[in-house]
């Protein structure tokens, strides 16, 4: 039989190495069990309007209009939508040259770019460059943008948290990077270690790796701590000594829920540190209209802010950009709407805010529910979930677990959460898919489910997991040793 | 004490594939064009014209195309779903417009256009992309075979990746060719292995020119992975002969490549003795199955008649790879979680357009009728007008949205380009733009025979601009010639 040209032997090596568990074999099959007709409650992605999470209405209201421009000249249209969605939609409409359906510009509406630069001028109290923000179709594509720009060969290392979002070492797998891992402290609430971080670097520096850059995820993901300013500071006083750039994914800023530590841009820090630090330390900020407490993640609408690059080198990074043309211009009024949103006054402000509150009032109270049902789960320990959108539950396996995981040829976590999935419908993530200490067990899963349908969730996970724990914890024992 | 180093992402240490690659379609060119087009808003006196045509982009809806309606009132629908139910909404959108909206709903998962969907994109969308594939080709189409992406161009970018191992991995493609291609195949760090279209014979394919540069690739050590068949060309506009497709299909299976079908403009067709065959249609007629050939063929909303770029939405159908090799491109696909949902309706729209019968129809068909006439007039008029020109030769756009007409410039020409250092084309399309505000993109930019000179120009000005716009290139051309007549 003639051999395939495209065989999977043949295949480009970096993208077998890749591996994203957020929608790899629990996801796959937790599919195939909703396929057989199994009630499924999908935690696996961050992903609200999967789980009943509306969207906000004003923002769809104006980007229905942009959709359909000939409805503005319609007398019947102020039936359907309020004055101010009309007005805004003319505004958006106004900054393209020909409407939702002609490319913008590569790095995005310019009338946009500016918004978000008002935006973040405003959340910081620093001025902001629109020429230094390029939108995106969603913050992934930024942040595979710039790892591709970053990376050269395999003796480039980046350095990335562990536990990590694993979109970062899925990047870094498939343009031949290195990772190097940093771990956060679970028993300091998931807190950074710079001594372990240095000893990292120092580690990879003597396998040969050149370390190039530093991810930062604020809120954490899956982890959800919240930095401190004094957290931030150090860390940019590390790339600083040790010449990395740092890429900052703030794509949760939105999702805080406690008060003691409130959000601060990477970007704010810097510059309150003045110079040399805010004229030298290369950074690259992310954000995204997926998160917080709009949910957008279909529209894939995002952006990245770039800090002390080289004018060089950002048109080396427009150049790519351009060859894919454009982002999607939906998805950018999405974002414009998100960074300039209604305000007081404003005929929609009102119903706004309280759909905004809702969301986060729900989504904080979710996150205490979560992690409270989990702590009062056997063998279980969980970090309160500060921001972002997941909790990230310890699970310790009796020694018998792991052995019946090997005996099935899984990972102990994998063992676990397809058995969570078999028993409950319940559809996680490992916590291998993040990265974990070894031997320290974890899964993800999302706070997203409503409400109202928490208490049954976690009275199901716990009966699950106490069962689980009875069954291999009985008196036989195994030594692992 | 900070580090002695400069910092880590400077020129110099940036991923050099990234350097290597280039785009012309918005590249120098049009950065100059734009800094034109600001200094006339401030002084616009400044310039001999009052303002910017951009003709170096497939870019419709920014030169004034008008979306079809029908399509807009349903993704509006979708973006808005509240107000279907309300009474209201039927005074403002078509009832069948309604129903589309309502059925597409269905088929998403909580009726929410603002999830992340499967990562090939919703099912129900793919079924009806597959059936549409199917009514158009006369065979089956598998939506498990459909990946839907934000334009068909990250579907190159992902097949290149897949295929791309090393520099000693080449893909045949086309000279001249879309520039994603080149600078694709350089982002992965592969190598581009040309083979020429003949500009003599309307740009036309001859196969064993094909064989010929493989041979030579294979010579020199470079596994020859892939061919790149644009279809209809781009920026060359031609519509292969099915006898044509039938060699590069017996090609591929002979020679064990990937075939890359690009065919964006299926719905750009302008001369009565061409239609458009996909290679699907093809492969499958000559009885050439998923064991014999690996094709994978992508589908944009950004061209046709929709014209919709600016939403990012196309889709890759992938047959005859093995399932190992679909589970590679699905876990590829699955790192950016899904394409926009919009852009998948939109997808869905363009291949289930409105039927005879439907409320919608015959508005329907008047705008899309409209708009392929009009491109079909604009490709013959500008066509025309560049062959009346001394020294300008130029093949008919059969199809796609551009002309690329060839510059037989005279020697001083060359040499005065030669002494800023500029290729002569780019010289010329400079000129070009700063005596006319027409942009347009040098042929080097695609790739051309070496020592011939092009430039590529899109058909896409609204038709009641184009007499001025052959105004004033024929004034333009005739004083360039007459200041560097030998």
């Amino acid at each position: 039989m003639t051999p395939k040209p495209l065989d999977y032997e043949s295949l480009n090596e970096n993208v077998k190495k890749v591996a994203y568990a957020v929608r790899g074999e629990l996801y796959l099959r937790a599919a195939e069990l909703q396929k057989e007709g199994k009630k499924i409650i999908f935690t696996n992605v961050g992903n609200p309007h999967a789980l009943g999470q509306k969207p906000l209405t004003f923002p769809r209201q104006v980007v229905a209009l942009c959709q359909a421009p000939f409805l503005l000249d319609d007398p019947n249209v102020g039936l359907l939508f309020p004055a101010d969605a009309i007005s805004r939609a003319r505004h958006y409409l106004s900054m393209t040259s020909g409407g939702l359906g002609a490319y913008s510009d590569s790095r995005g509406l310019p009338g946009i770019r500016k918004e978000v630069a008002d935006f973040i001028g405003k959340r910081d109290g620093y001025p902001s460059d629109p020429e230094l923000i390029f939108l995106t179709d969603g913050a992934s594509k930024g942040v595979m943008q710039i790892l591709n720009t970053i990376i050269r060969d395999e003796n480039d290392g980046i350095l990335v948290p562990v536990p990590q979002y694993p979109l970062y070492s899925a990047t870094i797998s498939l343009y031949g990077g290195s990772l190097v891992p940093y771990f956060l402290e679970e028993e300091a609430n998931w807190g950074l270690d710079f001594y372990n971080i240095r000893q990292s670097v120092a580690a990879a520096r003597s396998r040969g790796i050149t370390v190039r850059a530093m991810v930062i995820i604020n809120p954490g993901n899956p982890t959800g701590q919240c930095l401190s300013e004094a957290n931030i500071r150090e860390l940019l006083e590390f790339c600083f000594q040790e010449n990395l750039v740092l890429l900052a994914d703030e794509v949760y800023q939105q999702n805080i829920y406690q008060d003691e530590r409130p959000f601060v841009s990477a970007r704010k820090i810097l510059f309150d540190m003045g110079p040399p630090m805010s004229k030298e330390v290369q950074l690259v900020s992310f954000h995204t209209v997926s998160k917080g407490y709009w949910g957008e993640c279909g529209q894939r609408g995002g952006y990245f802010e770039m800090t002390n690059l080289p004018s060089q080198t950002v048109d080396e990074i427009y150049k790519v950009a351009s060859i894919s043309l454009s982002p999607n211009v939906p998805g950018q009024i999405f974002l414009g709407l998100m960074v300039n949103p209604p305000k007081p006054g404003d005929i929609s402000y009102l119903k706004f805010v309280q759909e905004s509150k809702a969301v986060l009032e729900s989504l904080r109270r979710r996150a205490q529910i979560m992690t409270d049902g989990f702590n009062s789960c056997r063998n279980v320990v969980c970090n309160f979930t500060e921001g972002a959108m997941y909790s990230f539950p310890q699970i310790r396996l009796p020694p018998k677990a792991i052995e019946a995981a090997r005996k099935a040829g899984k990972a102990p976590d994998v063992f676990y959460c397809l058995g969570l999935l078999e028993a409950t419908g319940i559809s996680t993530v490992p916590g291998s898919g993040f990265g974990q200490k070894e031997g320290v067990l974890h899964l993800r899963t999302t706070i997203l489910p409503a409400e109202e349908d928490m208490p049954a969730i976690m009275a199901s996970f716990r009966k699950f997991n106490d069962e689980f724990m009875e069954q291999y914890e009985n008196c036989r024992g195994y030594s692992r040793m | 004490m900070g580090s002695t180093q400069s910092p880590p992402v400077t020129f110099a240490s940036i991923n050099p594939k990234v350097l290597k690659c280039e785009y012309a379609v918005r590249g120098e060119i049009v950065s100059h064009a734009q800094r034109l087009q600001q200094e006339l808003q401030t002084k616009p006196d400044l310039h001999p014209f009052d303002e910017i045509l951009y003709c170096n982009i497939g870019n419709p809806q920014s030169l004034g195309q008008q979306p079809v309606t029908f399509f807009r009132e349903v993704l509006a629908l979708c973006d808005h779903p509240s107000i279907l139910d309300k009474s209201e909404t039927h005074a403002l959108f078509s009832s069948d417009a309604i129903a589309r909206a309502r059925q597409i709903l269905d088929l998403i998962p909580g009726r929410a256009t603002g999830a992340y969907s499967h990562s090939q994109g919703i099912k129900g969308l793919r079924d009806a992309i597959a059936a549409g594939i199917t009514a158009r080709d006369g065979f089956p189409a598998n939506a498990d075979d459909i990946f839907l992406t934000d334009g068909a161009s990250p579907a190159v970018h992902m097949m290149m990746q897949l295929l791309i191992r090393s520099e000693k991995d080449g893909i045949l493609c086309p000279i001249p060719q879309y520039p994603l291609y080149s600078a694709s195949i350089a982002l992965h760090g592969g190598s581009l292995v040309p083979y020429y279209l003949d500009e003599a014979a309307g740009w036309g394919l001859e196969i064993f020119q094909v064989k010929k540069q493989l041979e030579d690739a294979r010579s020199k050590g470079i596994a020859v992975r892939a061919i790149v068949v644009i279809n209809p060309g781009n920026p060359t506009g031609q519509v292969l002969a099915e006898e044509n497709q039938r060699e590069i299909v017996e090609f591929c299976e002979k020679e064990g490549l990937v075939l890359l079908a690009d065919e964006v403009y299926q719905e750009n067709i302008y001369v009565e003795n061409k239609k458009f065959n996909s290679f699907k249609k093809i492969a499958r007629s000559m009885g050439y199955g998923e064991k014999d050939l690996s094709l994978v063929s992508c589908q944009s909303v950004s061209k046709g008649y929709y014209g919709e770029c600016g939403k990012r939405g196309g889709y890759m159908e992938v047959t005859g790879f093995s399932a190992d090799v679909r589970e590679q491109i699905y876990k590829v696909a699955s790192v950016n979680l899904c394409s926009n949902i919009s852009g998948q309706i939109l997808a869905s729209l363009v291949m289930n357009p409105p039927k005879v019968g439907d409320e919608s129809y015959e508005s329907f068909a008047a705008e899309k009728n409209g708009i392929l006439s009009s491109l079909a007039r604009r490709a013959k008029a500008l066509e025309d007008a560049f062959n009346g020109l001394v020294g300008v030769t130029c093949n008919k756009a059969e199809g796609a949205m551009y002309l690329f007409p060839r510059l037989h410039l005279p020697q001083k020409a060359i040499e005065a380009a030669k002494a800023v250092n500029a290729a002569p084309d780019a010289f010329y399309a400079r000129r070009l733009l700063d005596a006319t505000g027409i942009v347009v993109v040098p042929g080097s930019g695609f790739g051309q025979v070496p020592g011939t000179w092009h430039f590529r120009c899109t058909i896409l000005p609204q038709e009641d601009k184009i007499p001025a716009i052959i105004a004033r290139l024929k004034a333009f051309h005739e004083s360039f010639m007459g200041e560097f007549c030998d």
